[in-house]
C-alpha cells in the first residue's frame, strides 16, 4: 500500500495531489501560496487533503523559492573568494548585452564588487600548480565576509574543474570557521570549462543555498512533528528528486524545479498512453513553457540561462519560455500592425474579462468573446463583463476594419501563429521535426489552443492529461531521485589514455552511489547511464551521446557521433577530429511505479456530461458547440468537434474536424482530420 | 514582383491583418532556422560562440532586405542586400541551384574574413528571390593571421579577395573553386566544414520559403512583403517625424589609420525635414593609407545598427530605410575605392560611425540617446608555435568595454562591440589552447566616464607566454580620445596597451593599433579598454549612486 503526495508550490497557488495505489483513488487540493510563511500554505494544503501525516508514504515538494530568489536578487547574502586577478568574472560576463538592439539596460551581477574576494594561487590549463595557494588569505578573506554580514559563500579558483586542490583546500579553511553550512566550491556544484559559467553556477547555488534549506527544514520539522515519518523529498531541475536531508548542499538542483515536474508528469503520461515522443505545451497567465519528450524521456540541457548574464550549467530538463499565456495584451504598434504580447495583465489588473479593472483586451478575453471560456466560471468572481469585453475588441479592431469577433480572431490566429512558431524553433534546434511528435498541452491555458496549435504544426494527434493544472504536482509524485555528474575531459578522442575515461565513470558513478546512502530513500533498483559529449577540433557546440555499458568505447562512441551528426544537420565531418568534451553519468534510483490508470473514468455518461451548447467561433463562422464537463465523461465517450470539455483546472476546445475520446489512463485523445 | 505589382499592394494591399502579421513572422522564422543551423554546424568560433554570422532574403530585383534573421550580427544588417545587388548586376548567369561565393568589399562587402554566399531562390520555375548568409572565417590568408593587419596599404595584403564567384553549379559543389579558397588561407582543415555550414543553411532557407509560398500562396506573400516593406517606411516616419526638424552635427575621431599617425575624423551632419532625415558625412577625412577605410556596404550598414539602436521596434525590411538618406560619403574615407585596404572596417570603423551617429542625434533627442561606449572590438591576434603540440596556432581574441550611461541608468559594463552580439571566449578556453596564462582579467577600476548616470566600465587583462614564440598584433580604437560623454556628461578613460619584452615595456606608437610584436616565454601584454562615457552632469548623481561607484574607484 502506498500513499503518495505531491506539492508544487507556484507564484500564485500551491497545488496538492495525493495518490492512493491500494484504494486507487486521488485527491487534489488548491491553496494560495503564501509568500511571507511559504511553510505555513504547504501545512494547510496538507491538511485539506484529509490525510493523516504519518500515513503518508511518499511526500514531494517542487517549489519556485530559489528561482525567484535569484530573478528577484532577493538571494541570502553571498561572497566569493577568487584567484588573484579574477574577482569580477561574475560581473563582466562574456561581453554580451542585453538585447541585439538598443545600447540602453544594465546587469546587476549576483554578487556585488565589494564582497568579491581574491587570493594568491593559480592552477594553469593542464591542472599544474604555477602559484601555491595562500591559505593565511583565504582565512583572512572569509573573515572579513563574515564581518560583512556574509552567510553563504563561494570558492571559484581557475581551472578546478582539472585540478581542484587549491579549491578542496580553501573550502575546507573556510568551513573551519565559517559559522553554518553554506560553503561551496565551484567544483563540488560541475566540473566543467568556462569559468563565468561555472561561478555563476555556483553562485546561483550559495545565493538559494540558505534559503531553501531554510524553508525545507522548516517544512521538514513542522511534518515531523505531525507525524510524518519519513525523508521529506524535494524536485529538481533534472526531473529526479532528492532527500532534503541534502538540499543544503544541492540547493542549485532546485531551481526550476516546478516546471519540470510538469514535463517530467507528461513524459510519465503520454508513455502509458503509448505516445514516446511529445511535445509539451504549458500555457498559464503570462507563459508558454516549451518541452520536449523523445523516446519518453524529457530532453535535458545543461547550457540554460536563468536570466541575462545568469547561465547555470546543471542539466535541467530543458523548457523554452515564450512571453505568451492567456494575459498576453492586444495592441497596435505605430506601423499599423496588430502584437499580441509580450506584455501581460498578469494577474492584476488581468483581463477584462475577469473583472477586476483591466481595459486592453487579452488573449483571454479573445477567447471569451468567441464563447470558447465559460463566461460563468471566472475563478473568484461573478459573471465575465462580456459587454465591456466587446467593446474593447471593437475599439482594437476599428482601425484595422474588423469588427469584435474579427479582432478577437485575430489576436487568437496571430498567438497561435507565436506559439507554433516557438514550438517550431525549439523542435529543430533540437533536431526534430514537430510532426514526429503528438501534442501535449497542460497549464489553465494550455488545452484551450492545443487544437489550433496543432494544427499550425501538422501534428495529427493530441493527448491532454486529466488534470491539466496539476501536471506538476503529479510530476512530484511520479519522479525518481536522481543525480548528475559532469566532467570535463577536452582530449581527442584518439589521444585518451587507455582506461582514462572509465576511470572518471566510475568515480561519479562511485560518487552517486554514495548519495543515494546519504538519502536512505527506498528505491526498487539503481539505474547508471553514462553518457559523452563530443564535438569535431575548432567547434563550440556539443553533440551528447550515450555511452553503452560502464565502459567507455571508443569506437561506439565515434560511431554514435557520426551518426547524430547525420541525423540532425544532414552533414558529414569524415575530414575532422572528434574531440571528447566531457563525460556525464547519471545515477537513478527508480521508485515503484504507479499506475496512472487510477485517472481513468469510472461511471460517468455522456448525458451526465453534457451541459447543453454554447456559441462560438470557428473558421469564419458561429457554431452552437457542445459543452461536456470532463468529470462526468464515460471511458467510451466520442466527442466530434465543435465542442468544449470544460474542469476545474482547464478548457479544451474542439473545433470542427477534431474528435476526441478517452484512453485507459483517463487522458483525452484528440484527432484532427 | 513587378513594380505595377508593389504599386498596386501598396495602395490597396488587401491583405488581412492576420495573414500580414503571420507572414511577417514566417519570413522571420525562415531567417531563424537558417541562423541556427549556421551556427551549430560551424566550425569558426567567431560564428558559433561568437554568432558572427547572419541570414537572409533579399529581394529579386534589386536585393533590398525582405526579412533577415533577428538574431544575426548587427553590423550585417545593410550589407548582405549590397551583396546580393552586386552579385545581380554581375552574375546574370545563375541557375536555380547555384551558389555563389563572394567576399569583394568593393562589391557590397566589408573586410575580407566575412564571407558571404548568395543562392537564387526558384518557386515554381521562376526566380522568386536571393538568400544569403555571411559568415565570419577566422582567416582568409593574408599578412596577418586572422586578418585584422593594421599596417596594409594595398587590399592585395590584405587576403584572399573573392569576386562572385560559383561555388556550386546546379547543385554540385565545383572542387576546384575549393582547391583555390583552401590553398589560400590558415587552418585550411577546418573552412571546408565552414563552408558546408554556410551551404546548408542556405538549403534550409530553400526548404522553409518553399513551405511558406506553399502555404500561403505566391501573390499573398508577395502583396504581404510590400505591404510590411510600406509599414516599415510609416513606421521610421513617425519616428524622424518627432524629431524637431533641423540640423544637428558631431564628430567621432578615430586614433590613427595605422599607418599614418593623424586622427581621421568622422564629421556628421543630419537634416531633419518632417519625415525625413539625411546624413552628410562630406566633412570626413579623405581616404586613407592604412586599413581603416569603409567601404560603402559597410558605412551604409553602420549607419543602419545606429538608427536601429535608437529606434529598436523597426522591422527588419528595407522599407525602415527608405526615409534616410545618407550622403556625401564620395571622396571620403567612409567610401574607399579599390585598392585602399579595409581590414579595420566591420569591426573599428563602423562602430565610430555608429558613435557619431549617436552623438548627432544626441541633442535632437535626448531621452532616448546614449552617451559613446568603448566602441571598439578591441582585436588582438597571437599567431605562433607551441614547441608542447608541435603545432602552429593562430589566436584571435576580442574584448568589451564600458556602454555610454543611457537615460535611465549606467553604462554597462565589458559591453561587447556595438556592431556585434558576439561573446568573447573564456579565459580558460584560451589557456587550453594556447600557451599563455591570464595574470588578470577584471574590471578596470576608475574607467567610467562620470555622469548622472556614469559610463560602464572597461576592461583590464594582462596574459604572458609561456613557451615558444608569438607575434601579436592589436587593433583597436579609441586609444588616444576616449569615449565622449554627452548632456554634460565625461568621457571615459581612453584604450591603453603595453608590451613587455624582456622586461623592456613599450607602447604601440599608434596606441591602439600595431603588430609584428614578437613574444617568446615570460614576454607579456596588456589591454586596458575603453570606459564609456557619461550620461548629463556628474553632480546631478545620486549620493547612493556615488556610493555604490566606491567600489570601482580602485587606488
Amino acid at each position: 500500500m502506498t500513499l503518495s503526495v505531491g506539492v508544487d508550490v507556484g507564484g500564485t497557488f500551491t497545488d496538492f495531489l495525493l495518490l492512493d495505489a491500494a484504494a486507487s483513488t486521488f485527491r487534489t487540493a488548491k491553496v494560495p501560496t503564501t509568500t511571507d510563511d511559504r511553510a505555513r500554505g504547504f501545512l494547510d494544503g496538507i491538511d485539506r487533503l484529509a490525510v493523516a501525516p504519518g500515513a503518508i508514504d511518499w511526500l514531494v515538494h517542487g517549489t519556485t523559492a530559489g528561482t525567484n530568489a535569484v530573478l528577484e536578487r532577493k538571494n541570502a547574502p553571498t561572497g566569493i573568494i577568487t584567484t588573484a586577478g579574477f574577482r569580477d568574472t561574475l560581473e563582466l560576463g562574456r561581453r554580451t548585452r542585453p538585447k541585439p538592439y538598443g545600447l540602453s539596460g544594465n546587469f546587476t551581477p549576483l554578487i556585488p564588487r565589494r564582497l568579491r574576494r581574491e587570493v594568491a594561487e593559480r592552477i594553469d590549463a593542464t591542472g599544474a600548480v604555477v602559484v601555491p595557494l595562500d591559505e593565511a588569505a583565504v582565512e583572512r578573506e572569509a573573515r572579513a565576509l563574515l564581518a560583512e554580514g556574509v552567510e553563504s559563500v563561494v570558492v571559484h579558483f581557475m581551472h578546478s574543474y582539472v585540478n581542484d586542490a587549491h579549491e578542496a583546500r580553501a573550502a575546507a579553511i573556510v568551513r573551519a570557521i565559517w559559522p553554518n553550512e553554506h560553503v561551496v566550491a565551484g567544483h563540488e556544484i560541475i566540473r566543467e570549462v568556462r569559468e563565468f559559467e561555472r561561478a555563476s553556477t555556483a553562485a546561483i547555488h550559495a545565493g538559494i543555498g540558505p534559503i531553501v534549506s531554510r524553508y525545507i527544514t522548516s517544512v521538514a520539522s513542522e511534518l515531523a512533528g505531525r507525524g510524518f515519518r519519513n525523508e521529506l523529498l524535494v524536485m529538481q531541475a533534472n526531473g529526479g528528486m532528492l532527500a532534503a536531508s541534502l538540499v543544503a548542499e544541492q540547493a542549485v538542483q532546485t531551481v526550476m524545479s516546478g516546471p519540470a515536474a510538469g514535463v517530467l508528469a507528461a513524459a510519465a503520461i503520454a508513455g502509458a498512453s503509448g505516445h514516446a515522443n511529445i511535445i509539451t505545451g504549458d500555457m498559464g497567465g503570462t507563459s508558454f513553457d516549451v518541452a520536449l519528450v523523445v523516446g519518453g524521456e524529457p530532453v535535458i540541457s545543461a547550457e540554460k540561462d536563468l536570466a541575462y548574464g545568469v547561465p547555470i550549467r546543471i542539466p535541467m530538463i530543458d523548457i523554452h519560455t515564450v512571453g505568451a499565456g492567456g494575459g498576453s495584451l492586444a495592441t497596435i504598434d505605430a506601423a499599423g500592425m496588430l502584437r499580441v504580447g509580450p506584455e501581460s495583465a498578469g494577474s492584476t489588473p488581468g483581463p477584462i474579462g475577469y473583472g477586476r479593472g483591466g481595459t486592453v483586451p487579452t488573449i483571454t478575453d479573445a477567447n471569451f468573446h468567441l464563447g470558447r471560456l465559460n463566461p460563468g466560471a471566472v475563478t473568484g468572481a461573478g459573471e465575465a463583463p462580456l459587454a465591456a469585453v466587446e467593446s474593447a475588441l471593437d475599439a482594437l479592431g476599428a482601425p484595422l476594419g474588423l469588427d469584435a469577433t474579427g479582432a478577437a480572431d485575430a489576436i487568437v490566429k496571430i498567438a497561435i501563429a507565436e506559439l507554433a512558431g516557438a514550438i517550431r524553433l525549439v523542435s529543430i534546434e533540437k533536431g526534430h521535426d514537430p510532426r514526429d511528435f503528438a501534442y501535449m498541452p497542460f497549464g489553465g491555458a494550455g488545452p484551450l489552443h492545443a487544437v489550433e496549435i496543432a494544427r499550425e504544426l501538422g501534428i495529427p494527434r493530441i493527448v491532454v492529461p486529466r488534470f491539466p493544472g496539476l501536471t506538476s504536482a503529479l510530476g512530484c509524485i511520479l519522479a525518481d531521485v536522481r543525480h548528475d555528474f559532469v566532467q570535463t575531459v577536452s582530449t581527442p578522442v584518439a589521444a585518451l589514455q587507455p582506461g582514462a575515461v572509465d576511470a572518471i565513470l566510475a568515480a561519479q558513478a562511485g560518487a552517486g552511489r554514495a548519495l543515494l546512502e546519504r538519502e536512505k530513500v527506498a528505491v526498487r533498483r539503481v539505474e547508471i547511464i553514462h553518457e559523452a559529449d563530443l564535438l569535431y577540433k575548432g567547434q563550440t557546440h556539443v553533440l551528447r551521446v550515450p555511452i553503452t555499458g560502464d565502459r567507455f568505447d571508443a569506437a561506439a562512441v565515434l560511431a554514435a557521433f557520426a551518426e547524430a551528426y547525420r541525423t540532425r544537420f544532414e552533414l558529414e565531418f569524415p575530414e575532422m577530429v572528434p574531440i571528447l568534451a566531457n563525460v556525464r553519468t547519471t545515477i537513478v534510483g527508480l521508485r515503484e511505479k504507479v499506475d496512472l490508470a487510477v485517472f481513468a473514468p469510472s461511471g460517468g455518461s455522456m448525458e451526465a456530461a453534457h451541459q447543453g451548447t454554447r456559441r462560438a467561433f470557428f473558421a469564419g463562422e458561429w457554431h452552437d458547440a457542445a459543452i461536456y464537463l470532463r468529470e462526468h465523461l464515460p471511458a467510451d465517450a466520442v466527442i466530434d468537434g465543435p465542442a468544449i470539455v470544460e474542469q476545474a483546472d482547464s478548457t479544451l476546445v474542439l473545433d470542427p474536424g477534431s474528435r476526441a475520446t478517452i484512453d485507459h489512463v483517463g487522458n483525452i485523445i484528440v484527432e484532427l482530420s | 514582383m513587378d513594380r505595377a505589382a508593389t504599386t498596386s499592394a501598396t495602395s490597396t494591399s488587401g491583405i488581412d491583418p492576420v495573414t500580414l502579421t503571420v507572414i511577417e513572422k514566417g519570413l522571420q522564422q525562415v531567417c531563424s532556422e537558417m541562423d541556427l543551423v549556421h551556427e551549430k554546424t560551424s566550425f569558426s568560433p567567431v560564428i558559433s560562440e561568437g554568432l558572427d554570422r547572419s541570414n537572409g532574403i533579399y529581394h529579386r530585383e534589386d536585393g533590398r532586405m525582405i526579412a533577415q534573421g533577428a538574431m544575426g550580427l548587427p553590423i550585417f544588417l545593410g550589407v548582405m542586400q549590397e551583396t546580393t545587388r552586386a552579385v545581380i548586376a554581375d552574375r546574370t548567369d545563375l541557375k536555380d541551384g547555384d551558389v555563389v561565393l563572394v567576399n569583394d568589399p568593393y562589391m557590397g562587402g566589408t573586410h575580407l574574413m566575412d564571407v558571404k554566399m548568395v543562392r537564387p531562390f526558384y518557386y515554381r520555375g521562376r526566380l522568386w528571390c536571393y538568400l544569403a548568409n555571411t559568415g565570419h572565417w577566422p582567416d582568409t590568408g593574408g599578412m596577418v593571421p586572422g586578418g585584422f593587419n593594421s599596417t596594409a596599404t594595398e587590399i592585395y595584403q590584405e587576403g584572399l579577395r573573392l569576386p562572385p564567384v560559383r561555388l556550386v553549379r546546379e547543385g554540385a559543389m565545383d572542387e576546384d573553386i575549393i582547391r583555390i579558397v583552401l590553398a589560400n588561407v590558415r587552418v585550411s582543415s577546418e573552412r571546408i566544414g565552414d563552408i558546408k555550414a554556410q551551404i546548408a543553411a542556405l538549403a534550409t532557407g530553400v526548404k522553409r520559403l518553399t513551405a511558406l509560398l506553399d502555404r500561403y500562396g505566391e501573390a499573398t506573400v508577395e502583396a504581404a512583403i510590400a505591404e510590411l516593406e510600406r509599414r516599415g517606411e510609416a513606421l521610421m516616419r513617425a519616428h524622424v517625424a518627432a524629431i524637431p526638424d533641423g540640423t544637428y552635427s558631431a564628430s567621432a575621431y578615430m586614433d590613427s589609420d595605422g599607418v599614418v599617425d593623424a586622427p581621421l575624423e568622422i564629421a556628421c551632419t543630419a537634416t531633419v525635414a518632417g519625415s525625413d532625415l539625411t546624413l552628410d558625412f562630406a566633412r570626413s577625412s579623405p581616404p586613407c593609407r592604412g586599413p581603416m577605410n569603409s567601404v560603402w556596404a559597410s558605412t551604409l550598414s553602420a549607419v543602419y545598427v545606429a538608427i536601429k539602436h535608437i529606434f529598436p521596434d523597426l522591422p527588419m525590411n528595407a522599407g525602415c530605410f527608405a526615409p534616410l538618406t545618407v550622403t556625401g560619403t564620395e571622396g571620403t574615407f567612409l567610401k574607399a575605392e579599390e585598392p585602399r585596404p579595409v581590414a579595420g572596417c566591420a569591426s573599428e570603423t563602423s562602430q565610430r560611425i555608429v558613435e557619431a551617429v549617436c552623438l548627432t542625434l544626441a541633442e535632437a533627442i535626448p531621452g532616448k540617446l546614449f552617451a559613446a561606449g568603448a566602441g571598439s572590438s578591441g582585436n588582438l591576434s597571437l599567431g605562433g608555435y607551441d614547441p608542447a603540440t608541435g603545432q602552429n596556432y593562430i589566436m584571435y581574441t576580442f574584448s568589451g568595454g564600458g556602454y555610454g550611461g543611457w537615460w535611465g541608468g549606467d553604462g554597462l559594463t565589458n559591453g561587447c562591440s556595438t556592431i556585434g552580439i558576439s561573446k568573447n571566449q573564456p579565459v580558460e578556453i584560451l589557456e587550453q589552447r594556447y600557451p599563455l596564462l591570464f595574470e588578470r582579467y577584471n574590471i578596470r577600476e576608475g574607467s567610467a566616464g562620470a555622469g548622472e548616470h556614469r559610463g560602464g566600465y572597461g576592461l583590464d587583462y594582462r596574459f604572458r607566454m609561456l613557451r615558444g614564440e608569438g607575434k601579436a598584433s592589436f587593433l583597436m580604437e579609441h586609444g588616444r580620445f576616449g569615449p565622449p560623454g554627452i548632456l554634460g556628461g565625461e568621457a571615459g578613460l581612453p584604450n591603453r596597451i603595453r608590451i613587455g619584452q624582456a622586461g623592456r615595456v613599450t607602447t604601440p606608437e599608434h596606441l591602439s593599433k600595431g603588430e609584428g610584436y614578437v613574444l617568446h616565454e615570460g614576454d607579456w601584454i596588456e589591454v586596458l579598454t575603453p570606459g564609456g562615457g557619461g550620461y548629463g552632469d556628474p553632480s546631478r548623481r545620486t549620493p547612493a549612486a556615488r556610493a555604490a561607484d566606491d567600489a570601482y574607484r580602485g587606488d
